[in-house]
């Protein structure tokens, strides 16, 4: 281990550092120290502790017990600028930016004191070429594709001259080449001294890439290991505790008939900065898994809402369920058809997290399931449809009257991914069906929505996550600037060739070295 | 020793219910306060404001008088803001409702018949609902917010009141003096209790609410204004119009606030005066929170409320208190009913700071 | 003519003097990302403050100097429940409003009714007495001139300044803000006295300059026309002004045409008074209606609660 070489001490060391949540012990007493130039990667699954953890060392939160070592010396940080002026930079998941200001205005704001303007702009052009991350001081965040918007971050983090920079899953939005334009990037700070923490739950990245892990399960450390030795199954089963499951898939299907066919459909998008769809157009046979791939921001959201009938469209043909015509029909009517569909987001979108779980299953199931007729609720009905999902699902609530904001992440998906599944629908289009949800509880979704395809369901799923789409579907499509690219196998598609389809838009073709053909193999090892 | 606030995760009941009743105690200690400070005798000028109103038959029934026009049109309000649509112009439609109730019993001035009544509730109901329906239009149609349109049109509409009154409405017999004629006795709300004001239009108030109730609790409409309200986003997932609440909870609200002017009208004031109330459609902003937005919460709220305005009629008389009294001790109920909200969603934890001192690492990173 | 119009021009802008200060403020509160609607309550107690402090101690300066600190004081309680206690920012506001409509009628009990000196006017020999532009420009009192230099400040604050960029981006994301280390909640709290300072200030000009007077609820709704001044003014304090003069003249033209026998059409009076309230909902549907609304964006964390986790 690098950090122990010449007796320096570490550039950071954490000491017994806990932090509390109502509810939750985020981290119970992690331990670990980065040594200068090191890649530290902190490996854990979704809710393991990893983003409170790096919050805490650049001063976001705070925490309860422990000490946080600078150079050897024990340092408070009760504030990001305090962390900025010890030489840490961080890039944040979701990304710390303002949509209606410039990248200039964003990068001012994010460094310590009153930059001058004039000169700020000319050094950001300066910093972002020599680091092959070319910015535009003058455009507005909105206008940037999501790879350029983490490239203000970067360049907000390397005007300050870091000694230390924390990257928080900063390839979950990227492209597999803008991930090994970044890494090059990465590799370039470390040569340069500057120590890297990096924090993942993808394997393959991290043994690319970092020269250390700590891996973290439950807010402990559960483990350390260099990820060039380590296999990825033995980082894997480290993250997760256990044996790693595997899911009983079917076998190869003779082609079925046609249940759900999308055909030229064109829609505008109904937000400000949203992306329109353009002729596209792809069928879902019975009992196949449909996946739709691309990075967020293609026009998934859209797409989501032409699918469910949150938006209609004028030409009715333009979405055929059974070969009937649901174009120009609301919610409500396409469900009665046998249409369900698990939107993104949990909270707010698939179910009011004010509401019990009961007053959720109305939401959706009302009429399906007969829960209200004529106008009035039957709360006797409505309790025992919960209260089955609960038990058929093994949703972890105290029971139907819970709110659902009481439920972790992976319960309140369960409890959506339940109360769709349990309403037998014909064709279900359900997106990120495992997004920041435990290992547990994405296999069980992952295998209800293999058992709902092997009663004959057609379904389509839409995630940015290629390894869970290359898991779960027969084949797959990518959206790209809101045109679907034409269909492919998953068991003949590379990760290579699903990767320059998303990229397209980019334009950064083949003058990135291809991503290793290995990759695409290593996702039955990814833990979805 | 520090104070530290951290999220419930499941609300208890009694919180929710429990608050309002502190509220209603620290607005009274600020009042003991506030009269001390106007140099009043504060015991006897809280007397005065909350219990004289209590102490007779006519005093209870006065209360009944006042109640009602506040919780028929809390009710409607409530349903709005369970909806996140922000009509505060509640006195507008009220306004537009006496108007057009008293355009039925000008029109039939004189004449007998059953159907003049409810002839006049249906225009009252229609006239706050017409002019609810202008913000509705605009928010829906153009996404104008609600509440600055509805709030314009209260001014509006309370000239629009000045016009008839001071011009083609004017009583003829009147010495000049702008108000309508009296209704005649068709087009007045029979009294229920001899020897007081307290008339029919108390039962209206109390089955609106009612019935209120049991649509936000057992209809899948209740459920779909609580869905628009809290996650917009969940509603249109389920199929629920946005625009259609919007009308809806705007219309209900016109038609109920609407009601709640003609009765005015056609109970106490019995014709058409240039002020028609004391600022029932503002105060019952008030009555709706203090309620919990829950209609059978707001009956009793309406009742409280209905004791601050009798209370500062009484302190007026007897303790020289201005009536903007009532005004103040409004305001302030409804800041300390927002502010207990706070205890609503956070627990309060006193947190020794002894145990993390006690160890010696002076540097470390300390909330 | 010349001097009708002369004089036209001058009541304009002083009526629409309150509503710019108020407005201005709100404005700055809300490019914060909060959401004031006690402009009226606030404006009343600058006005009722202002005009009594005035009249005890025949300072202009203190009472005005009062009636700011009045507003912000109002403010003050906003802030406590909105920032601190989390509290409904429409309902706050609105509490807000109620307040310091009691509030005022309840101080200014024993002031309705008593005259009080205008404020002087400037008088600066040499310009002041130029035909036509010295009445035009230079015979106002200071607090007009206070008005003005105060807007050109917000938008030289807002546009040029590290601090005024660090307040544009807690209104555009309090997230984004918080975890690159900018104090969202201190930055807020000082908008919203700011803002509650300038609709103390408006509302004296009203008391002191206007119609130099007491009486109840004497602001009639200007606050809540400041309030869809902002949106006008697409949040940019010189439409921000340019909508205030706009308003003003609609003010104007109401008192002309009443005092004209309603222009000869025998309307009326009260059709006339109606005007600004009409012609603020027009703006608005104007303003939301046009192809250019996509133009005219709200602050994007315009009255959402924000509480940061440390």
């Amino acid at each position: 281990m690098r950090n122990d070489a010449g007796g320096a001490p570490p550039r950071l060391e954490l000491r017994g550092i806990t932090k509390r949540f109502p509810g939750v012990v985020a981290n119970d007493a992690v331990g670990f120290s980065v040594g200068p130039g090191e890649i530290h990667a902190l490996l854990g699954e979704n809710g393991a502790g990893k983003s409170t953890l790096v919050k805490i060392i650049y001063g976001v939160l705070h925490a309860d017990e422990g000490e946080v070592l600078w150079n050897g010396q024990a340092v408070s940080l009760a504030n990001p600028h305090e962390a900025r002026r010890l030489g840490i930079g961080m890039v944040f998941q979701h990304f710390s930016l303002f949509d209606g200001m410039t990248v200039l205005e964003n990068i001012a704001l994010g460094l310590e004191g009153k930059p001058d303007m004039r000169s700020l702009s000319g050094r950001i052009v300066e910093v972002s070429k020599a680091y092959g991350l070319p910015l535009d001081p003058r455009r507005e965040i909105h206008t940037l594709s999501v790879g350029e918007r983490q490239r203000v971050e970067i360049v907000r983090c390397l005007l300050q001259d870091p000694k230390l920079l924390i990257m928080d899953e900063p390839t979950s939005v990227l492209t597999p080449q803008e991930v090994e334009r970044l890494f090059g990037t990465l590799r370039m700070l470390s040569a340069e001294g500057c120590s890297i923490l990096y924090i993942s739950h993808k394997l393959q990245e991290i043994k690319d890439l970092c020269d250390h892990a700590t891996i973290l399960r439950g807010g402990k450390v559960v483990g350390e290991c260099d990820p060039k030795v380590e296999s990825t199954r033995g980082m894997a089963q480290l993250m997760i505790g256990a044996e790693l499951k595997t899911l009983s898939r079917r076998g190869a299907r003779p082609k079925a008939a046609t249940r759900f066919s999308v055909e030229a459909l064109d829609l505008a998008s109904d937000e400000p900065f949203g992306t329109s769809l353009k002729r596209v157009g792809f069928e879902v046979g019975a009992g196949e898994i449909f996946g739709i791939a691309g990075v967020a921001g293609n026009g998934q959201n859209e797409l989501m809402r032409a699918l469910s009938g949150e938006l209609t469209v004028a030409t009715a043909s333009s979405i055929r369920l059974d070969g009937k015509p649901v174009g120009n029909l609301g919610v409500e009517p396409r469900r009665a058809l046998g249409l369900c569909c698990v939107p993104e987001e949990r909270n707010g979108h698939a179910a009011v997290p004010d509401m019990s779980l009961a007053s959720n299953a109305l939401i959706s199931a009302r009429n399906r399931m007969k829960l209200a007729a004529k106008g009035w609720i039957s709360r006797d009905a409505t309790r025992a449809f919960a209260e089955r999902i609960i038990q058929e699902f093994g949703v972890k609530a105290r029971g139907p009257e819970s709110a659902a904001r009481s439920l972790s992440g992976g319960n309140l998906q369960k409890y959506i991914v339940g109360r769709e599944i349990l309403q037998t629908p014909e064709v279900l289009v359900i997106a990120q069906p495992t997004w920041g949800v435990d290992a547990g509880a994405a296999a069980a979704i992952h295998q209800a929505l293999f058992n709902l395809a092997q009663n004959g369901a057609a379904i389509v799923v839409v995630s940015q996550d290629l390894d869970e789409l290359l898991t779960l579907c027969d084949r797959l499509a990518v959206l790209n600037v809101g045109t679907l690219s034409k269909a492919i196998a998953t068991a003949d598609a590379s990760l290579e060739e699903i990767g320059l389809l998303m990229g397209g838009l980019h334009g950064m073709t083949p003058e990135v070295p291809a991503v290793h053909g290995e990759l695409g193999q290593g996702s039955g090892q990814h833990v979805a | 020793m520090s104070l530290k606030f951290e999220p419930r995760r499941e609300i208890p009941a009694w919180l929710v219910y429990g608050t309002p009743l502190l509220a209603v105690a620290l607005t009274i200690l600020s009042g003991y306060f506030l009269f001390m400070i106007l140099g009043l005798n504060p015991g006897a000028t809280l007397y005065i404001f909350l219990v004289s109103p209590l102490e007779t038959q006519f005093g209870l029934a006065e209360l009944a008088v006042k109640a009602g026009p506040l919780i028929l049109i809390a009710t409607g309000l409530a349903i709005g803001f369970r909806a996140n649509v922000w009509n505060i112009g509640a006195e507008g439609q009220l306004t537009m409702g006496a108007i057009f109730g008293a355009g039925i019993a000008l029109a039939f001035w004189g004449e007998e018949g059953f159907w003049i009544l409810p002839l006049m509730f249906v225009a009252g109901a229609l006239g706050g609902m017409m002019w609810a329906a202008i913000p509705a239009f605009l928010k829906t149609r153009f996404e104008v917010s609600e509440i600055l349109t509805s709030l314009m049109l209260t001014y509006v509409a309370t000239l629009v009141l000045s016009i008839l009154v001071h011009g083609p409405w004017r009583d003829p017999e009147g010495f000049n003096f702008p108000q309508s004629r009296l209704f005649t006795e068709a087009a007045i709300l029979p009294v229920i209790l001899e020897g007081t004001r307290l008339h029919a239009g108390a039962f209206v108030s109390l089955f609106a609410a009612v019935a209120a109730w049991v649509l936000l609790t057992h209809t899948v409409t209740g459920f779909q204004v609580k869905v628009v309200g809290q996650a917009p986003m969940a509603a249109r997932f389920a199929g629920f119009s946005q625009k259609g609440t919007v009308w809806f909870s705007l219309l209900l609200a016109g038609a109920l606030a609407g009601l709640a002017g003609m009765i005015e009208v056609a109970g106490p004031i019995g014709q058409l005066t240039p002020q028609l109330t004391p600022g029932y459609g503002f105060t019952a902003i008030i009555v709706a929170f203090l309620g919990r937005l829950n209609p059978l919460g707001i009956i009793l709220a309406g009742l409280v409320m209905a004791i601050s305005y009798i209370g500062g009629e009484n302190a007026q008389v007897y303790a020289q208190l201005p009536q903007a009294a009532t005004g103040v001790f409004q305001g302030m109920l409804l800041f300390y009913l927002l502010a207990s909200d706070f205890l609503v969603r956070y627990r309060v934890r006193f947190q020794s700071t002894k145990a993390r001192d006690a160890k010696p690492r002076p540097e470390v990173a300390a909330a | 003519m010349m001097d009708f119009l002369v004089l036209i021009t001058v009541s304009v802008v002083i009526a629409a003097t309150p509503m710019l200060f108020a407005a201005v403020g709100e404005l700055v509160v809300e490019r914060s990302g909060v959401l004031n609607l006690g402009v009226e309550g606030m404006m009343l107690i600058g006005a009722v403050v202002g005009f009594g402090v005035t009249m005890t101690t025949g300072s202009a300066v203190l009472g005005i100097a009062s009636a700011a600190l009045a507003g912000a004081a109002l403010a003050l309680i906003f802030a406590v429940l909105v920032l601190t206690l989390m509290a409904n920012q429409v309902a706050t506001g609105l509490a807000l409003t109620i307040f310091g409509i009691g509030l005022s009628a309840l101080i200014g009990a024993g002031f309705v009714g008593m005259p009080i000196a205008a404020l002087p006017k400037l008088f600066i020999p040499g310009v002041s007495d130029l035909p036509v532009i010295g009445p035009l420009l230079f015979q106002y009192d200071a607090m007009v001139y206070l008005s003005i230099a105060l807007t050109v400040a917000v938008g030289w604050f807002l546009k040029s300044t590290h601090a005024g960029m660090v307040l544009r981006a807690v209104g555009e994301s309090a997230e984004s803000a918080h975890s690159i280390g900018h104090p969202v909640i201190r930055v807020r709290y000082l908008a919203t006295l700011f803002g509650g300072a300038l609709a103390g200030l408006g509302g004296a000009f009203l008391s002191l300059s206007v119609t130099p007077m007491w009486a109840e609820n004497m602001t009639s709704g200007r606050g809540w026309i400041a309030l869809a001044l902002v949106v006008f003014g697409s949040w940019r304090p010189g439409r921000v002004l340019l909508g205030a003069y706009i308003f003003g003249g609609v003010t104007i033209l109401q008192l002309h045409a009443q005092g004209s026998g309603g222009l000869g059409m025998g309307l009326p009076s009260q059709v006339f008074t109606m005007l600004p309230y009409l012609a603020t909902i027009a703006v608005l549907t104007i303003i939301s209606a046009g192809p250019w609304r996509g133009r005219f964006q709200a602050p994007a964390c315009l009255g959402q609660p924000f509480r940061p986790s440390v």
